[in-house]
């Protein structure tokens, strides 16, 4: 039987063993080290690890983005933790014009291994200001990378991967993911002694032929229980492609899987206007004119601000129904 | 070593700025960080300094003059230099330099644009005839109007051969998708046939050339005709024998009263014109689903020239005299082989006429220039035994007369009767006067 940890538990064990692995690496965060973390992704950390490495801040995240980017310009590798990925505004000077910009501004000489985490997720009701999904603007950014796991494993893999990574990776979670279990090997069950997923490689999910349903974050688990029901239902065989890190971006993965499929949909579950489907069904529209049957079409929340109402809000962001008859449309 | 004072950038936005006042003058001795001038730019005057040390040599700008940035402003020489003699030339090309960056590669103005159109046209010659034929070998299968189709299908429907327009769409609102192309059956080979794939080889005493932009064309249009227009070809034998001793007779005054020498193809050309007059249905052409019948008859006559031919047209040609059929065929024939065709001279051809009897050519059956519905093929005229209306044999001159027709737009009984019509005009040739 394979081990079976929540994504909440992956992510806790890829700081705990880079933790290990490398003294420079700390944990900040608002109520990260005695509280646990505000979803308590940084659980029993602070009791292994003390207070040099794990470390409660001030709320303010001006204030903390700031002092974890001027620490890793210094050779700190702090991972940060944002309560919810909304209150990057806040930070964003920090984050775009020091993070992101320092090493094309010093010539090369300063570099910013810093990462910044935490769950950017609609669909909890916690309001507008509180359910932003911002991997398009983060990913817009030349000199960061921005990486969205949708499981457990990939959770794992790509947070040690982020925390080795020398440029600023921006981390996006999910809240309604936190408590999903998947099969994730111990260390000792692996050939390299580690998990370790390089940024910048998609990953197939399921294998399929007649299209292909390409997504990040927990869209791609939409994505899986779609094309559950169109194999079933309808005969419709979908591969599910997880492009897991959306700068640096795996296109050849991508194109690959629309050449044999000739169909594509991007699904997100951010917002359709200048959306990452828009920029990822330019790349195939762009690349692959000749082999499409059929028109890239998008799968995205409305556009509007995060609704309130449960009820409502149950239907703003991409539902496996959705992605089913837009898939139908097309096949 | 003479030193520029350049106008300096000032501002993010300036592109230019004005010497409000200088602060020295000629002959004045320069330190490192002097302020030299007040300069206005598009947002405030700043003091202008010296990055240099010497003496002020000459003032180039006087003040409350513009100059665009970069441009010299004065020229400084070290302690003790002389001028060097070639200064002017060393300011001119500093000048120079920065008027060109000023004014960075402005979009060509419409008008300029259109003339550079016109004048590529005007070199690429017949291609201004009629639009262009579309490529024969274009990999994917153009979109078929007036059904949907995806890339993918017309992709694979140019691979297997398939025209679309026989295949019914399964995809969203009866799109052609890959799998009705897949499932179709090829109607023929043709297709598959008409694709290049037979390609010479060239050994190594061989040259190979690459084509011209008119032969581009010409093999571009000629392969169109040839694939699209049903040709069908009719021949009349003509007694030539009236038209050479009308020709003949007319120039023995002609020389001397106008100073023009007819041509055979004058009264070849006279002939199709009045022909065309009076069976218009051959002065036409097919539109896919009408059909242009024109007034005017536009009078493409082939000329060969270097590298190929061209096809200028005789405009109204109907309204010409024999005269000044003669003079404007000269004049076109002229400017074809000197190249000073003009795009205009290719425009509104509705019938051709291509004459070889200069080469000895006999009979032949030219392709029709698209879009017209008529070309003629006018064979040499040569002494033959003839038998004459009372059954004997006599000396004569014939002339072979042939007709390409488009089949969409005229039958074989309406280009016999043109044809007759022709060679009626041609036998009595004084017809072709009144």
């Amino acid at each position: 039987m394979p081990r079976r940890i929540t994504y909440r538990d992956a992510l806790r064990e890829a700081m705990d063993e880079e933790l290990a692995r490398d003294p420079m690496v700390v944990i900040m965060g608002e109520e990260v080290a005695q509280y646990n973390g505000a979803y308590k992704v940084t659980q029993g950390l602070w009791d292994k690890w003390g207070d040099k490495r794990i470390v409660d801040t001030p709320i303010s995240e001006a204030g903390f983005i700031g002092m974890g980017i001027g620490a890793s310009m210094l050779g700190v590798r702090p991972v940060m933790e944002l309560m919810f990925w909304s209150f990057y505004t806040v930070a964003w000077d920090q984050i775009v014009n020091n993070a992101a910009m320092v090493r094309y501004m010093s010539g090369g000489k300063i570099n910013c291994p810093i990462v910044i985490r935490g769950p950017a997720n609609g669909g909890t009701s916690v309001g507008a200001t509180h359910s932003h999904t911002p991997e398009n603007i983060m990913a817009s950014f030349p000199g960061m990378k921005c990486v969205v796991p949708a499981t457990a494993y990939d959770a794992k893999g790509l947070l040690k991967a982020a925390i080795r990574d020398n440029d600023p990776v921006m981390f996006m979670e999910s809240t309604k993911l936190y408590g999903e279990e998947w099969d994730v090997p111990a260390n000792d069950e692996l050939p390299g002694g580690e998990l370790v997923i390089p940024l910048g490689v998609a990953d197939i999910k399921r294998s399929g032929t007649d299209i292909s349903l390409i997504a990040h974050g927990r869209a791609v688990i939409t994505c899986l229980q779609a094309a559950e029901i169109l194999e079933a239902e309808h005969g419709i065989s979908a591969e599910v492609v997880d492009v897991r890190s959306i700068r640096p971006l795996d296109e050849e993965t991508i194109l690959d899987s629309v050449s044999r499929t000739h169909r594509a949909i991007y699904v997100e579950e951010g917002r359709p206007f200048c959306g990452v489907g828009a920029q990822i069904a330019y790349t195939i529209q762009s690349k692959l004119f000749d082999e499409l049957d059929a028109p890239v079409l998008r799968v995205t929340s409305l556009d509007a601000p995060a609704i309130y109402s449960p009820p409502l809000e149950a239907l703003q962001l991409p539902t496996p129904e959705l992605v089913i008859e837009k898939a139908l449309s097309i096949c | 070593m003479p030193k520029l004072i350049e106008m300096p950038k000032l501002s993010d936005t300036m592109t230019e700025g004005t010497l409000a006042k200088w602060l020295v003058k000629e002959g004045d001795t320069i330190s490192q960080g002097q302020s030299l001038a007040d300069i206005e730019t598009d947002k405030a005057t700043m003091e202008m300094q010296s990055f240099f040390e010497g003496t002020l040599h000459r003032l180039l700008v006087k003040a409350g003059e513009k100059a665009p940035l970069n441009s010299p402003l004065a020229v400084i020489l070290e302690e003790g230099e002389t001028a060097p003699d070639n200064l002017d030339e060393i300011i001119a090309a500093a000048q120079a330099t920065a008027n060109t960056a000023a004014k960075p590669a402005a979009p060509a103005s419409p008008s300029s644009q259109s003339q550079t159109k016109s004048r590529a046209a005007a070199s690429e010659g017949p291609s201004t005839l009629l639009p262009r034929a579309p490529s024969p070998n274009r990999r994917i299968a153009a979109r078929v109007p007036g059904v949907k189709s995806s890339p993918l299908a017309r992709k694979v429907a140019e691979e297997l051969g398939i025209n679309l327009y026989t295949v019914t769409g399964t995809g969203p609102g009866g799109r052609i998708v890959r799998a009705d192309v897949e499932s179709a059956e090829p109607i023929t080979a043709a297709p598959r046939a008409a694709t290049p794939t037979i390609r010479p080889t060239a050994g190594p005493d061989d040259t190979r050339t690459n084509v011209s932009t008119m032969r581009k064309i010409i093999a571009e249009r000629l392969l169109a005709s040839k694939t699209q227009i049903p040709h069908f070809y009719l021949q009349v034998e003509v007694d030539a024998a009236p038209m050479m001793q009308f020709r003949a007779h007319l120039n023995q005054t002609s020389e001397k009263t106008t100073g023009n020498k007819y041509t055979v193809n004058d009264f070849i050309l006279k002939a199709v014109i009045c022909a065309a007059e009076t069976v218009p249905a051959i002065n036409a052409a097919w539109d896919g689903d009408a059909i242009i019948q024109y007034k005017s008859v536009g009078l493409s006559v082939a000329v060969a020239v270097e590298d190929g031919l061209v096809t200028p047209v005789i405009k109204a040609a109907e309204q010409k005299t024999l005269l000044e059929l003669s003079q404007s065929v000269k004049d076109i024939a002229a400017r074809a082989k000197n190249k000073k065709l003009s795009p205009d001279d290719f425009a509104g051809g509705t019938i051709t006429v291509s004459n070889l009897g200069a080469y000895g050519i006999d009979q032949f059956s030219a392709i029709i220039n698209p879009p017209q519905a008529a070309i003629l093929s006018i064979g040499s005229i040569r002494n033959a035994a003839v038998v004459n209306d009372k059954g004997a044999i006599v000396s004569g001159q014939r002339m072979w007369v042939g007709l390409s027709g488009d089949h969409r737009v005229v039958d074989g009984a309406v280009a016999a009767t043109f044809l007759a019509e022709v060679r009626k005009m041609l036998e009595n040739p004084t017809l072709m006067l009144v």
